[in-house]
């Protein structure tokens, strides 16, 4: 057995950074911070680097497959005798891969900011933040419970609402702060409903024993229905909503791209690479529970991810801030995600899906960060995020151009880079499911080649826009993470997945289906041609096809006007039909009454008050007749 | 001198002293220093109860004490703690000590303005430490009427009329708590020995079931005005918006805890049958608390009405939750007493803060103080997050502790109840954020507002000592729940031998 307790420092580390850069960084070293932060981070990310190491290759396998190993675990919070939130870590191939990918990205990001944010005001806050989030992070991914997943779960997701809202004064941003977390709060309402109804009905909140495949929890739940549904299936439909709120998925994905209002690294890292996949790795970690006791949540899953994939690609061909270019086509590439999750199986050949959906999520990771972090170096040398006014720009940002060149052919699935291998498996995968769903991502990689290299062609091609100044290549500081990344996008294809991590931990056989490899690469390779022909060739096809769909194009490029809808449903429905008349009600019927009593008492008492006049008069003429009354009233009853 | 009447003897200590002095710069400083003295008293109390604990004693109640003290009735004066009076002693002098440094600044009347803050404390410590309904029915009446003063002398907008409502419809409480306890009384020895008002010898009797049904609900009812059990929360909003910082402090961080509190050491203890039997009554009351009370709090322009209508839904969370009638949801309740009692105190006194500087509690009317008062609107963003249930800080593990907890009831009227209280996280997020973005965030509106001054050192000692304690209960909440769930032992203990589930 390998010692894994050190493990606990990849928790605590970012949060002592954050509580210490956000308590006293801001007095005593604002430009200190940002250096401090980056070397936190860097020595976690080695830690990170030792236990991947140490956990694929030297820990012990049982029967050829990986095991869970908890590495430490103390009792949070107790609430009955068997129900308790733990805070551990839990390492097993998925937990160790997102190690990887975090503290990956979240270096390139922290080097990347040294550069982006300097001179920025509250230089500080926004390494103390960054450090929160990472923290958060990575407590997500090593949680040991359910529950101990959703504490970091809102943690993200206030740490996600901080960094948006980072440009506290503007306006935009706020909203687009407050519209983040209050969506996923609605989501995350559902994910509480879930764990409920899970650990009311399995008593346990702990992964292990939640998850293992002949343990009592999936035998148990999957018995007791209620609306035609098991009890698992409802739990399970629960907790998919708060992955799909965090993950973006139709028809939560409004805050995505309203949260490009953040600074862009902080897009890179949270709103691309890591948090967003939250809900993938969510139902990653759930998925013997969704594969073996809730088909029907499963299909769901399928289903919310093929659209949300499609969806996105539409949208994002029409947009022309290159920012919410990219955000679309994160929640369209985390579609395919959860699509190759809600058609794999648990075990054997059937976890293929499950294979790919991890692998995707690597390989994403690695080249949507560049593709942000390039976006913010265009940006930062042309100070606009509008498409329309860039062109021409790889004469003056070379190294950008080349990476980005880099990140377009991998998500364009074009081999050797890594995208071409991993969305190859999940096509595979889906084309061995169900036909339907593989007709839509096989268009949608044609969509996704197209739409990456409109904005590519765009951007460093075509001529040259008058720059109030000349743009220039970003500082080292910002190249470097690129550089990395772009290396990362080369060589992350070439990693055996199915050897490291699969839905039962054993080895996965599995090849290039050529079948379907070529037919990919080729609608790849169309969709690019059509971009170069469109934006390169200087038609007028772009303006032909928009006023020829004028409809769709219109609905396409006002987002379908969702935004508009849940607009509709909050300001006129909540706030005008709900909360105004409470109040009302309040003030005017309860309070009312309330008043309305003291009144009424104020009012007889004004009536009644004469008797108390103190005349000794009126007391004495009041006694007087009373007893003649009764004195006449005496003599007639006896009679 | 027993340590629990301590707690009653140096405020009354305190008033005295003040009252002695002539010169009015000093009477913070006592009133400081005497607070500062509970505060101590209560961590060591803490202290001194744990350590009992950890030798071994586990009798239901420490500390006990009991002198006679009217023969006739068999009245006492009997106090004695367990771990839920123990926290809640805690958390009283936690909001005092913030609030005396909250109020630093009040220039009228000040002598007699501490003074009457001091006596609600003392009335209010009486409270938590008293085992006799009697005693505690009297400590409750010496906690309501200073606040009567208090707001009316000192408050502002409607003042007097604010005072009147709330003194009235909290009086009207009592009036039906009065005949509520006086009927536990005349039931506590059935044997025909002599009749008591001590809570732990009625606990071993079974008052008869009819005579519960009709003083459960006058009980409960009773200590619900306190607790703004919907439809008697009324005066909550207007009081708490007429009233002087410390006092709104006070009032939502302590005194709506007695409410709360009383309804579960008097009502369900002393009355389980009949809480069992009827609390579906009382459980669709406070869900409506909850979810009204949010829903409320969206629609309000006032930082104090928006308080008010969130203390009224999470006071209502209290209640729904001690209704459950189980271990766990029973714990969250307590610890959402705890919770928010310093919550609460921590927004009053923020508000009281920057109205003290903005002179205008309308949010519209204030906007980007983030930039101007920095210390003051980071610690609202942080009041703000506890309220709305982040985890790292307090609301988190008591309203996770009650949800869990409801949850596990067997019937499945009250756990579908709690998905709709559980709701309530996502509007209470709502108007959280609404108001963080409204009030401090985005560009400054009002350039006069541009050069005010942030935090002095007396308002950031009110405000740390807050935040510290939210946090500390946020980041280590098992000791805190252990204490609790221990004593909670042997009443859940009673409630299930007599109402077998």
């Amino acid at each position: 057995m390998i010692n894994f307790n050190y493990t606990i420092w990849i928790f605590l580390l970012p949060f002592l950074m954050f509580l210490f850069l956000g308590l006293a960084g801001h007095k005593y070293f604002p430009r200190l911070s940002g250096i401090l932060g980056t070397c936190g981070l860097a020595v976690i990310t080695v830690l990170s680097y030792i236990t991947a190491y140490k956990y694929f290759f030297t820990s012990e396998k049982v029967d050829g497959a990986y095991q869970k190993i908890i590495a430490f675990n103390f009792t949070w919070l107790q609430f009955t005798d068997k129900l308790h939130i733990d805070i551990g870590a839990l390492l097993d191939p998925i937990s160790v891969m997102m190690l990887i990918v975090i503290t990956t990205v979240s270096l390139m990001v922290h080097i990347y900011s040294l550069g982006y944010m300097k001179g920025e005001k509250g230089f500080e806050r926004f390494f103390s933040f960054l450090s929160l989030f990472s923290f958060s992070m990575l407590g997500l991914v090593l949680a040991t419970n359910i529950f101990q997943m959703y504490i970091f779960w809102e943690l993200v997701g206030v740490s996600s609402f901080l960094l948006i809202g980072f440009y506290y004064q503007k306006p935009s941003a706020v909203r687009a702060s407050k519209k983040a977390f209050i969506v996923t709060r609605f989501a995350d309402l559902g994910f509480l409903i879930g764990i409920l109804i899970l650990s009311f009905n399995t008593k346990t909140f702990d992964f292990i024993t939640l998850t293992n495949p002949t343990g009592p929890a999936i035998a148990q739940g999957s018995g007791i229905a209620f609306l035609g549904l098991s009890v698992m299936t409802w739990s399970m439909i629960f907790v998919f909503m708060g992955g799909v709120g965090k993950s973006a998925m139709f028809p939560f994905h409004i805050w995505l791209p309203d949260a490009m209002e953040g600074p862009t690294p902080v897009s890179a890292l949270i709103h691309a690479a890591t948090m967003v996949v939250a809900g993938v790795y969510l139902v990653a970690r759930m998925f013997p529970i969704y594969a073996l006791s809730a088909p029907v949540a499963l299909n769901v899953v399928a289903y919310v991810g093929a659209f949300s994939s499609l969806f996105a690609a539409v949208i994002a061909c029409t947009q022309t801030d290159i920012k919410r270019v990219l955000a679309y086509s994160t929640m369209s590439q985390i579609g395919y995600m959860m699509l190759a999750l809600g058609v794999a199986g648990y075990g054997g050949h059937e976890g293929l899906g499950y294979m790919a959906s991890m692998f995707h999520l690597f390989t994403h990771a690695m080249f949507k960060a560049l593709l942000f972090l390039g976006a913010g170096a265009i940006i930062h040398a042309v100070h606009s995020n509008y498409m329309t006014e860039m062109g021409g720009l790889r004469k003056y940002l070379p190294i950008t151009h080349i990476t980005f060149l880099i990140a377009c052919l991998t998500i364009a699935g074009i081999p050797p880079f890594s995208g071409f291998f991993s969305k190859d498996e999940i096509l595979a995968a889906a084309f061995h499911s169900n036909k339907i769903l593989f007709a839509v991502e096989y268009a949608v990689a044609g969509l996704t080649a197209f739409y990456m290299f409109r904005l590519y062609f765009s951007v460093f091609w075509g001529k040259d826009i008058n720059y109030h100044q000349t743009p220039h290549e970003a500082p080292a500081t910002m190249t470097i993470p690129l550089i990395v990344l772009a290396v990362g996008c080369l060589v992350s294809g070439f990693i055996p997945f199915n050897k490291l991590v699969t839905s039962d931990g054993k080895i996965l056989e599995s090849e290039i289906e050529l079948m379907i490899a070529i037919p990919s690469v080729l609608i790849g390779l169309l969709g690019i041609g059509i971009a170069y022909l469109m934006y390169v060739k200087e038609s007028a096809i772009p303006d032909k096809l928009a006023a020829t769909f004028k409809y769709g194009y219109k609905w396409a490029y006002n987002k379908f006007y969702i935004d508009e809808l849940y607009l509709f449903v909050t300001k006129k429905i909540i706030f005008r039909y709900i909360s105004d008349p409470v109040a009302w009600f309040d003030r005017h019927v309860v309070d009312a009454t309330m008043n309305g009593i003291a009144g009424i008492t104020q009012g007889v008492s004004f009536r009644i008050r004469g008797l108390q006049s103190g005349q000794l008069q009126k007391y004495a003429f009041v006694f007087i007749t009373g007893a003649i009354m009764l004195a006449i009233l005496f003599i007639y009853l006896w009679k | 001198m027993d340590i629990l009447s301590l707690f009653v003897v140096i405020p009354v200590l305190t008033i005295t002293a003040i009252l002695l002095l002539k010169d009015t710069r000093q009477v913070r400083l006592v009133s400081a220093f005497g607070m500062g003295l509970q505060l101590l008293m209560a961590a060591s109390l803490v202290f001194l109860y744990l350590t009992a604990r950890h030798a071994g004693n586990n009798d239901e109640m420490l500390f006990i004490k009991d002198y006679l003290w009217f023969k006739s009735l068999n009245i006492h004066y009997a106090v004695g703690v367990d771990g839920i009076s123990v926290a809640m002693i805690m958390l009283t002098s936690l909001v005092v000590f913030a609030g005396i440094f909250a109020s630093w600044e009040v220039e009228f009347l000040r002598k007699e303005f501490f003074i009457s803050l001091i006596l609600l404390a003392s009335g209010v410590f009486g409270f938590f430490i008293s085992i006799d309904l009697f005693t505690m029915f009297l400590f409750y009446e010496l906690a309501v009427i200073p606040m009567y003063l208090l707001i009316g002398i000192w408050g502002t907008g409607p003042k007097e009329y604010s005072a009147m409502k709330l003194t009235l419809m909290l009086m009207g409480g009592s009036a039906l708590l009065l005949v509520g306890l006086l009927g536990i009384y005349f039931n506590s020895s059935p044997d025909g020995n002599r009749l008591t008002f001590n809570i732990l010898e009625i606990s071993k009797v079974v008052i008869p079931l009819p005579d519960q049904r009709i003083f459960f609900p006058l009980t409960f009812v009773g200590f619900g005005v306190l607790g703004a059990l919907f439809p008697f929360h009324t005066w909550s909003p207007d009081g708490h918006a007429s009233a002087p910082t410390a006092v709104s402090m006070l009032h939502a961080g302590v005194l709506m805890k007695l409410g709360g509190y009383g309804a579960f050491r008097v009502a369900i203890f002393l009355m389980p049958e009949a809480a069992h039997e009827l609390s579906w009554i009382f459980i669709i009351l406070t869900s409506i608390s909850i979810v009204y009370g949010a829903f409320g709090a969206i629609a309000q322009k006032d930082l104090k009405y928006i308080n008010a209508y969130s203390s009224i839904s999470h006071c209502g969370l209290v209640l729904f939750a001690v209704l459950m009638m189980n271990q766990t949801a029973m714990n969250g309740a307590i610890i959402q007493m705890i919770s928010h009692g310093l919550m609460t105190a921590l927004f009053f006194a923020l508000i009281g803060m920057i109205y003290g500087r903005t002179h205008t509690r309308m949010i519209y009317e204030m906007g980007g103080l983030m930039k101007i008062v920095p210390f003051l609107s980071v610690c609202y963003v942080i009041a703000g997050l506890a309220s709305l249930g982040l985890p790292g800080l307090s609301g988190f593990v008591a309203e996770m502790t009650i949800f869990v907890g409801a949850f596990q009831h067997p019937e499945l009227f009250y756990r579908i109840v709690t998905i709709l209280a559980v709701s309530s996280i996502v509007i209470t997020a709502v108007y959280i954020l609404r108001v963080i973005a409204i009030l401090l965030l985005g560009p400054t509106t009002n350039e006069h507002f541009e050069h005010l001054p942030d935090a002095k050192w007396f308002e950031k000692i009110s405000v740390v000592t807050l935040i510290g304690s939210v946090a500390a209960i946020g980041l280590a909440p098992f000791w805190l729940s252990t204490m609790i769930g221990t004593s909670l032992h042997p009443i859940i203990e009673k409630i299930i031998a007599l109402n077998p589930f």
